[in-house]
């Protein structure tokens, strides 16, 4: 007995120590100082030294706090709307923007420089969110698969119902996954109202594979990426080429840009901010050219500010479709769960 | 019998003011989120889905795969509990670190795994069922197996003496006194497997759902939260019935048991317990083949095998992540340390609170309500802290702290489970006895429940470590940047394109594996030493 209590003893001092020695979070504490929060989403990305150049001028930091996908992170800012999480939000994407404007998540704030933001990304005439960039989801092929097998690259949507594809393509889910619904979004735009489900029942009968996310179609299922996978098609965005790129700079891979959907990115300040002046300037900060630029290798999507200028390698492996489809967001945010349940019923039912 | 003699004739001040901490804590940081994200979906809609026949559909769904998960479980992790209860062998450490290193392991890789081993691409229920035992299979063989090492063996060794076969004594005798072990192992790995999330959604290739996915949909993706909350609502009506009937199994089960130290109990195996011990090896094999796939997918690259995946655990994976691959294990370590001495403390003072409790009634509703969190969505609690705790001094809201109390309230139950069933199964003569020579209660329970317990107590340190370790869900959704642990840095990575990214997702698996065993094999070290203490 006296044994073990010697071993408790020791125990209890380990702990102690343990603690002590900064094992723990209690007792950490932020630091002082203007902190502003931004608000955002899991694949929010910025370049350390730009954003430490931003706090050092501004005086603020700058704490960044995820909220899940981009479907999640609008869900969150309404259901937080009247004690916001913090005081500038980024990552609202046109499918779930009217969803946050209609619930009057945020305040209106006009950047100084937006009008070096084309028009036809404004969601908003009052002004309450900016678009900060652009990305395309994309159907990716693997172009060494189709040099190999001789077999013709397709180049759009139609394309993927032809039996010589057939088996080929992988997917993500409109129900799990976000760039699933932009590609549901997509074939609404493309076939209409009344033609989107006889697409669908095509792609199905091609024997199109539906994955839960985006993950298993394009790192497990899709050949183009690591060379693992059995499909050489997979739903992706304009920019995955951009991170398949071999030594000799060309890449494995390519979007089909006829078959692109266009989503805007947003920010905005929120109502009820704690810190509204600093807010505004983080939306100041993420229209800065230096924030612009570096948009494409930390996030994969293109800037919203005309003239900023892409990376060499972008303009060469990526480059940004012309006319990519794109659905009026109110309308998206009426129809969004009709469509999401129809396709369920038609394809999983 | 339990309860006969009980620290709340002498001390009802100490065992009130425990309850108080506890059920505090339960209320604050469980009921009181819960019932706020409940509140907000009631009311309209709640009726039109529990009319929905689709609804009741998905709650069989939900209630089958995890049944059929937990037999599979059980089935798979009773011969590793008796490996390790039973059998004299060198390297019982080692195993016992490599079954729980299942464990921690993140659901989108190990589903990931499963549907490219198991050819799962377009959804399918046996690998959603292997994939869940495969997770829990550490449970039911640590929980069981922590009980059965104590088991006198000259009771079976009397009946086989009697005449009775090797599976007579073990049906008729060993079982029997498993019992509160097994009810213990059955409910924690059926609330487990009932509340799957990742599994669900990526063997399910999105067409099976379950209560759990469901709910993440409506809540998340749709801001559904009438639908969410009626489902909510049935999920943890099927929560407490499944915990009402553990509560039946193990009222019949429980009873004074002669515990015997462990190494007392292992022996060489005879005859037909090598069976047992081929099959252990068996189940051992199958927990390899996912953790050995996944180990050679961090090393694979487009060209062949490549280090570069390890090479860039310093670095941040082209700024996917605030913090490196190193920090993210500091991250995890430090909160799963805080998590411990939390749920620690609180799942003994529960535990105490419990034996003291005179009325069954009492203690078996404070049981269970101490098990719920179990059974809730993380999502669902989330959203709860979203809503309600910006009502709270200190910011806690958007505190680091959060994670270790979401990862306490997940560990607790599990440590109650585990210390309990030994604490009840003290001989109540032990205490007469220390009472008689002089101790006042608290010595009593110090000398008597806690030396006894010491063992399973440290065992029950180290699961919730280890639970602590791999909880992703509720991590995922409170952590901060800065301070991620490593399964929300996987699923972080995993989520961008290209090759390093993907190489490096998988060094942080493995890493958390490393990390994992490393603390299993400390805490084995650990409790080596109380040997003297019978």
């Amino acid at each position: 007995m006296h044994r073990f209590l010697h071993r408790t003893r020791i125990a209890g001092l380990l702990a102690v120590a343990v603690l002590a020695a900064g094992c723990s979070f209690v007792g950490a504490r932020d630091d002082g100082g203007d902190t502003v929060t931004l608000v955002t989403h899991d694949s929010f990305a910025v370049d350390e030294g730009v954003l430490a150049a931003f706090e050092r001028r501004s005086g603020l930091d700058v704490e960044i706090r995820r909220a899940g996908d981009a479907g999640a992170l609008a869900n969150e800012l309404v259901l937080t709307k009247d004690a916001p999480i913090g005081d500038v939000a980024f990552g609202v994407d046109s499918t779930f923007a009217s969803r946050t404007l209609n619930q009057g998540v945020f305040t209106p704030y006009r950047p100084r420089n937006s009008g070096e933001i084309p028009q036809r990304y404004s969601v908003d005439p009052k002004h309450r969110l900016t678009a900060v960039d652009v990305g395309n989801v994309c159907v990716n092929i693997d172009k060494r698969w189709f040099a190999e097998h001789d077999v013709p690259e397709p180049t759009s949507l139609r394309d993927l119902t032809e039996p010589r594809y057939r088996g080929l393509f992988v997917v993500p889910s409109p129900v799990t996954s976000s760039p699933g619904l932009a590609f549901l979004l997509d074939t609404v735009t493309a076939f209409g109202e009344h033609g989107w489900r006889d697409y669908w029942r095509g792609l199905v009968a091609n024997d199109v594979r539906v994955s839960a996310g985006w993950q298993e179609a394009y790192k497990q299922d899709f050949s183009g990426s690591g060379g693992h996978g059995d499909r050489p098609i997979v739903l992706s965005y304009a920019s995955s080429p951009t991170a398949e790129t071999r030594p000799d700079g060309t890449s494995r891979t390519r979007a089909l840009l006829e078959t692109c959907y266009r989503q805007v990115e947003y920010a905005g300040v929120l109502s009820g901010a704690r810190h509204p002046e600093a807010a505004r300037r983080v939306v100041d900060f993420l229209l800065s050219r230096r924030f612009q630029e570096q948009v494409p290798q930390h996030m994969y999507v293109y800037p919203a500010v005309r003239d900023v200028p892409v990376p060499e390698s972008w303009s060469r492996v990526a480059p940004p479709p012309r006319d990519p489809a794109e659905l009026d967001a109110r309308r998206v945010e009426r129809e969004r769960q009709r469509w999401v349940r129809q396709w369920r019923d038609l394809v999983q039912g | 019998m339990t309860s006969s003699l009980s620290g709340s004739r002498a001390y009802p001040v100490t065992v009130g003011v425990a309850a108080v901490i506890v059920l505090g804590f339960l209320g604050v940081f469980f009921a009181w989120p819960v019932v706020a994200i409940l509140g907000l979906g009631l009311g309209g809609g709640v009726g039109d889905v529990l009319a929905d026949p689709a609804t009741w559909r998905l709650v069989a769904f939900t209630l089958g795969q995890a049944a059929a998960s937990t037999v599979v479980a059980l089935l798979a992790g009773l011969p590793l509990a008796y490996v390790l209860a039973r059998v004299a062998m060198p390297g019982k450490t080692l195993l016992r670190a490599m079954i729980t290193v299942p464990f921690v392991l993140p659901t989108i890789v190990v589903g990931m795994a499963f549907r490219a081993l198991l050819g799962a691409e377009d959804g399918n229920v046996g690998a959603i069922v292997l994939a869940n035992a495969f997770f829990n299979v550490a449970v039911v063989a640590r929980t069981v197996g922590g009980l059965w090492s104590h088991l006198d063996r000259r009771t079976e060794d009397a009946a086989r003496s009697l005449g009775a076969s090797r599976m007579r004594a073990f049906t008729s005798v060993t079982l029997p006194a498993l019992r509160p072990a097994l009810g213990a192992a059955v409910a924690v790995v059926f609330l487990f497997c009932s509340t799957s999330f990742g599994i669900v959604l990526v063997l399910g290739g999105g067409r099976y759902r379950t209560l759990e996915t469901e709910i993440y949909l409506r809540t998340v993706r749709m801001l559904d939260l009438s639908g969410a909350a009626a489902l909510s609502l049935l999920q943890l009506a099927a929560v407490v019935v499944a915990l009402v009937i553990a509560a039946v199994a193990r009222r019949r089960g429980e009873r004074t048991l002669r515990l015997r130290q462990a190494t007392d109990t292992a022996r060489v195996p005879q005859g037909g317990e090598w069976g047992v011990v081929v099959a252990a090896g068996a189940v051992l094999c199958g927990l390899l083949v996912p953790i050995v796939a996944l180990v050679v997918r961090s090393v694979s690259g487009d060209d062949g095998w490549t280090w570069a995946g390890y090479r860039a655990l310093t670095g941040t994976g082209a700024g996917a992540l605030e913090v490196s691959g190193v920090e993210a294990a500091l991250n995890s370590l430090r909160t799963a340390v805080d998590a411990t001495w939390m749920s620690l403390l609180l799942g003994l003072l529960a535990s105490a609170v419990l034996v003291s409790l005179r009325r069954r009634g009492s203690a078996e509703t404070m049981d269970a309500a101490l098990m719920l969190p179990l059974g809730v969505s993380a999502v669902t609690l989330g959203f709860g802290y979203l809503i309600t705790l910006d009502t709270l001094p200190g910011q806690l809201r958007t505190s680091p702290l959060l994670v270790p109390f979401a990862q306490a309230l997940i560990a607790t139950p599990l440590i109650v489970r585990m210390v309990l069933p030994v604490v009840r199964s003290i001989d109540d003569g032990l205490r007469g006895a220390a009472a008689l020579l002089g101790a006042g209660p608290l010595r009593v329970r110090w000398e008597v429940d806690i030396a006894l317990s010491a063992r399973t107590v440290l065992a029950a340190a180290g699961f919730g470590f280890v639970v602590a370790l791999g909880e992703f869900g509720a991590t995922s959704f409170l952590a901060r940047p800065d301070t991620i642990t490593l399964p929300v840095a996987v699923a972080r990575l995993l989520a961008r394109p290209g090759e390093l990214n993907t190489q490096l997702a998988y060094a942080v698996c493995a890493l958390l594996m490393v990390v994992t065993a490393l603390v299993v094999l400390i805490v084995e070290r650990l409790r080596v030493p109380t040997a003297g203490e019978f």
